[in-house]
């Protein structure tokens, strides 16, 4: 397993933690429910903090909780399961989140640009994963019809100032 | 993969799709994919049967052929036949059009 | 009719490269087929009983004769000579090479077509009227909103993986020839009391296993807001739409189990957060741009009676049949609508060869502006025809093959390929769509009957509508064996209906009977003026019950 952070091959600085582990030094990633379980424990150790969540656990479970979690890991249980697409975006668009928000589970290669459409900032993928693989794959669509969450200019407004440039030309 | 062979079935052969162009063949004895059932390796009883799915494994990973499955045929005088429609008209071709598939191209498809 | 910019070229173009390239690994075998198969769905390629299949797209149904002619060109070149269109208004080659696959979606979109979601759990080719802007009850032409959705839904990032495909269809008149109810989301474009127009949206209609009607959710969305209400509903779908049983995951199990209401509450809720972020707000320049694309084409200013007509009528009494069943009424004065039948007595419905799709491609560029359809009843449409060519177009399809005389007769029957070529099929759909063309072939049986819908899938996924027939033929295998169940009074039109089963299924030998011991018993109930379905909606199942089974 390998992390990309906004596009760059790096260490993964956080630690997976399981709900049974003892808590190693350092910053973490654990469950919802022991987040839930363990709160005031967890934010007393003062070291960045991640929570995962299920498909299944909506991004509203830690709404309150998001200005004290550096990561927000969505679990693909499956690539066909694309419940974390919408729960990306919720984190974002809706809860305002601007920590990282982590793929985890099953991340196909054909999935990584409608990921970071979505707002997921950070990915872990398959070790056979290059940077140019990651390039290719991330950059498959010059344009989108759709607005998302990356920010991406829509192909519908695109043509609006495309438009609006060429009646200005023919007005000059 | 459903199950297109019968429990109990008693002659039993081996069949898949072509990756490359998708077209149904069959394994033969020595292990050849051919595209007439007539070639095909016909076995009998099941343990006889998971044996020829044993050799397949070779060529889905060489990725010669993809959903290869045991099927029910007959056995006689006039060749092999396969046991359930489904499989005489992948052997054959769509009963539809008589003009194409195996019955339009190979000598001794049977209708 | 819509025309690619530089973006839609463009990103067409990219999923053209990308495929190419997934097919070389596959070919390679870095990628094995377990992780191939979901990005070949994609893209349309399945695999089929005899070699691969591909489902080209044909957005909301409209084709240009150039399309048309590269179909065909794609048909011989990479087929053999022949096509099928689907109930879904795509188009169905069955033998092509999974080698050859990036060369025929490159030659697609060469003339602005693609293969793009028409498989996967992803929002499907949306399907719409094929009358669309000839109708004369129109309120709006609903190819604009079937493009921009089209626009919208391709590659969306959101809901490429969703619970199980999704389906939207459009309609824009009050009579529905999309079979709105029984899509995942229908669309009807209505007009409100103030002359504004905007959409009422049905959710959670479907066949296959569980057939539902869907259920209407919003009386009224305001046209710039549709995108953001659609949204809401997908969103809501994907999050609660369950994932955990492939036989439930369809938006109508959801909509049955937590009721149409809850549904509407939770879309409405959704809708209003989108719509705070106005990111989906429709502008209207956009909304003209795509309209000035479906503007009337340059209609003549005629009469609308033609002499030439008339006299044709009278001379020619195959000419008098066929335009009695075949066209429909244009809005504009001195027009016709005119419906090409792919059923020919005993030929399989929905295919169609190279050569004929050229001939229509030639005709539609001579008499309808270039321009044709395809309908959700496996027919062709040319939408724009002066009526005093119609004895032209009669002859130049008759000389194709393609004058057969039956739209909305008994012999206009949707049948699914079945299991001469699909590998889901339990039973043979054509054969017995043929044999029942065979045994009605006499046009004058035929309009003595009148319009009478038989439907026949070859499995319960009911690509052959079955459920929604008048009379619906659905295939099941007993041991090996193919049998036949037959449902009566289904329908999909406004007054959409889900068939009602009439009692233990027939055998291949005994089907082609039983309808026609169904059509006698109809004939002997009917009232003056009534279609089949009038007089099963008024006598119930009962009468044909006793005929089917009494005697056995
Ligand atoms: C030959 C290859 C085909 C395969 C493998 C196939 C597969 C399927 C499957 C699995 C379903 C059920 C999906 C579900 O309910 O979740 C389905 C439904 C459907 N298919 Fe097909 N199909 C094929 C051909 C066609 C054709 C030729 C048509 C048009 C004539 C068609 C139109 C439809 C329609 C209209 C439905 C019903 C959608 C609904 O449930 O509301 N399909 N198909
Ligand atoms: S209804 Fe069944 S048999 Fe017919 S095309 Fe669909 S999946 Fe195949």
């Amino acid at each position: 397993m390998q992390l990309i952070r906004n596009g760059k091959f790096v260490a993964d600085d956080f630690a997976a933690v399981g709900d049974e582990d003892i808590l190693p030094e350092g910053a973490v990633i654990v469950s919802l429910e022991r987040w839930q379980k363990d709160r005031d424990a967890l934010t007393a150790r003062n070291t960045p903090l991640g929570v995962r969540l299920k498909s299944g656990q909506e991004p509203s479970a830690i709404a309150d909780d998001l200005d004290k979690l550096a990561v927000v890991a969505l679990e693909f249980p499956v690539y066909r399961n694309g419940r974390a697409y919408s729960y990306a975006r919720l984190l974002r668009e809706r809860h305002g989140y601007k920590g990282e928000v982590r793929a985890v589970g099953n991340v196909l290669r054909d999935q990584f640009h409608f990921m970071v459409r979505c707002g997921f900032d950070a990915l872990e993928v398959a070790d056979n994963i290059t940077p140019e693989i990651w390039a290719e794959s991330v950059g498959v669509f010059s344009h989108s019809y759709q607005p998302a969450t990356d920010g991406r200019e829509p192909v519908l407004s695109l043509r609006q100032r495309l438009a609006a440039r060429a009646a200005t030309r023919e007005a000059v | 993969m459903a199950q297109h062979s019968r429990k109990g079935a008693q002659f039993q052969a081996l069949t898949a799709n072509r990756l490359a162009d998708g077209i149904v063949v069959y394994l033969t004895a020595d292990n050849r994919w051919s595209e007439s059932l007539q070639d095909a390796d016909v076995t009998e009883g099941k343990e006889a049967g998971e044996a020829l799915l044993g050799r397949a494994q070779a060529t889905v990973d060489g990725n010669i052929v993809v959903e290869p499955y045991l099927f029910e045929v007959t056995h006689n005088e006039n060749g092999i036949r396969a046991a359930s429609v489904r499989e005489t008209i992948r052997q054959a071709g769509p009963t539809v059009r008589l003009d194409l598939g195996k019955q339009a191209e190979l000598p001794g498809v049977h209708r | 009719m819509y025309r690619y910019d530089e973006f839609d070229h463009q990103l067409v173009n990219e999923r053209v490269a990308q495929f190419r390239g997934q097919v070389a690994r596959r070919l390679s075998g870095e990628l094995t087929e377990d992780e191939f198969k979901p990005l070949r769905l994609m893209n349309g390629v399945y695999l089929q009983l005899h070699a691969y299949m591909l489902r080209v797209a044909i957005p909301y149904g409209t084709l240009s004769s150039k399309q048309l002619r590269m179909l065909a060109h794609i048909g011989r070149k990479y087929d053999r000579g022949y096509g099928h269109f689907t109930t879904r208004q795509n188009l169905q080659y069955n033998w092509p090479a999974l080698k050859d696959m990036p060369d025929v979606l490159h030659d697609l979109a060469t003339v602005e077509m693609h293969a793009i979601q028409t498989s996967g759990n992803c929002i499907r080719n949306v399907t719409s009227d094929q009358y669309a802007g000839a109708a004369k009850d129109e309120i709006e032409d609903p190819r604009i909103v079937s493009e921009i959705i089209r626009q919208w839904s391709t590659f969306h990032p959101e809901f490429s993986f969703l619970p199980r495909k999704f389906k939207i269809a459009v309609s824009g008149t009050p009579d529905d020839r999309a079979a709105i109810r029984v899509h995942d989301i229908g669309i009807q474009i209505v007009r409100n009391g103030k002359g504004k127009i905007g959409y009422e949206v049905y959710v959670g209609g479907g066949l296959g296993r569980t057939p539902m009607i869907g259920k209407k959710i919003a009386d009224f969305v305001p046209k710039e807001d549709l995108l953001a209400y659609l949204e809401a509903v997908m969103r809501v779908y994907n999050m609660y739409g369950r994932r955990d049983n492939i036989y439930k995951a369809r938006i109508k199990i959801l909509v049955h189990e937590i009721g149409a209401e809850e549904m509407k509450r939770q879309v409405d809720a959704e809708f209003a957060e989108i719509r705070k972020t106005g990111a989906l707000h429709l502008p209207a320049e956009e909304v003209a741009r795509i309209q000035a694309y479906f503007a009337s084409p340059a209609y003549e200013t005629l009469p609308d009676e033609s002499t030439e007509l008339n006299k044709a009528v009278l001379a020619d009494p195959d000419f008098a049949n066929w335009v009695k069943s075949n066209i429909a009424a244009h809005r504009v004065p001195g027009y016709a609508i005119v419906n090409i039948s792919l059923k020919p007595i005993g030929g399989t419905p929905g295919d169609c060869s190279s050569d004929q799709m050229d001939a229509v491609a030639d005709i539609a560029e001579k008499y309808s502006f270039d321009e044709l359809r395809v309908t959700h009843e496996q027919n062709l449409t040319l939408a724009d025809v002066r009526k005093k060519d119609l004895p032209a177009v009669h002859a130049a399809l008759k000389a194709a093959g393609l004058a057969t005389a039956n739209i909305n007769l008994i012999t206009d029957q949707i049948a699914c390929p079945g299991l001469d070529y699909c590998a889901l099929a339990n039973a043979r759909s054509i054969p017995l769509a043929q044999q029942i063309s065979e045994r009605f072939s006499d046009l004058n049986r035929q309009h003595d009957i009148g319009e009478l819908k038989i439907n026949t899938s070859g499995c319960i996924n009911a690509c052959g509508h079955h459920h929604v027939g008048h009379i619906g033929i659905l295939g099941v295998d007993k041991k090996g064996v193919e049998y036949y169940q037959v449902t009566l009074g289904g329908a999909a039109d406004e007054k959409t209906a889900i068939g009602d089963i009439v009692g233990p299924a027939f055998t291949e030998e005994q089907i082609v009977d039983a309808i026609e011991t169904i059509v006698t018993t109809y004939l002997g109930l009917r009232q003056p003026g009534e279609r089949f379905i009038d007089t099963y909606r008024r006598t119930g199942i009962e009468p044909f019950k006793e005929s089917l089974y009494a005697t056995h």
